[in-house]
């Protein structure tokens, strides 16, 4: 199965219904209630990252009978050093960011625990893709 | 203990979802940083903040959270009302502070996640 979903930069009230669609999905699917819980909580950590960071992105879901991968590709100002923003502590996040609850640094390093494989791609000025894998029997 | 009770206790109101009233409460999390809400695993968790926006709405649906108690007077609006209703959650309002509010519910028995 095959869905996309465009993200829209700094669009905070609609931040995070890619990731309640994906959870509606896997319900549907009976999906094991903690496997949803890990991918859902990535990928919405992802995508408010899109929202947070980048002008716009597309997020795109291939779920077959063993996994689920997830692949977000973003247009924006890129990570210059991802080994720092895989830090827990660091961020870049902007004052209205933090007002909604998130930028404490701790993003990139949940979805690395939520999921079992984790991709983060960058370049600077253009933008970012994040791939991640999370098997259903893992 | 039943979320009614714990509405007693705190003096609060329910804004949304009466029908949960019932429902059984053992854990609970303090925190407005929705950062840190999306890294507890445990279930069927009370969560107390004084974030009061869209976000903390999604937060709970990503976690499996169905309780939210809104602590020093923040308000649900209208947009959080809604997305909590489809979503089946109980929205409670409390005028105490998260210290307090807190306070109120270690000391009737419910339990810290760490």
């Amino acid at each position: 199965m095959h869905f996309e979903f465009n993200v829209e930069g700094g669009n905070f009230s609609k931040a995070g219904t890619a990731s309640s669609q994906l959870k509606k999905i896997l319900k549907q699917l009976n999906v094991d209630p903690k496997v949803i819980k890990r991918v859902v909580v990535a990928l919405y950590e992802a995508e408010v990252n899109i929202v947070a960071h980048a002008y716009n992105g597309v997020i795109y879901i291939d779920i077959d009978t063993e996994k689920i991968e997830i692949k977000l590709i973003d247009e924006g100002p890129g990570i210059a050093d991802i080994e720092l923003a895989m830090q827990q502590g660091y961020s870049t996040a902007s004052p209205e960011v933090r007002e909604m609850g998130f930028g404490a640094g701790m993003g990139l390093p949940n979805i690395k625990n939520n999921t079992d494989e984790l991709r983060v791609t960058s370049e600077v000025g253009k933008g970012t893709t994040v791939e991640m894998i999370t098997y259903l029997n893992g | 203990m039943k979320l009614r009770e714990v509405v007693e206790l705190l003096n609060a109101k329910v804004v949304s979802g009466e029908a949960h009233l019932d429902a059984e409460v053992e854990y609970v999390f303090a925190s407005d940083l929705m950062s840190d809400v999306l890294t507890i695993e445990t279930d069927n968790l009370l969560l107390i903040t004084g974030l009061a926006n869209l976000q903390t709405i999604r937060t709970a649906e990503m976690s499996d959270i169905s309780k939210i108690i809104f602590a020093r007077k923040k308000k649900a609006t209208d947009e959080m009302i809604r997305l909590a209703a489809e979503n089946d959650m109980i929205l409670i309002e409390c005028d105490y502070s998260m210290f307090k509010t807190s306070g109120i519910l270690f000391q009737s028995g419910l339990k810290p996640v760490y």
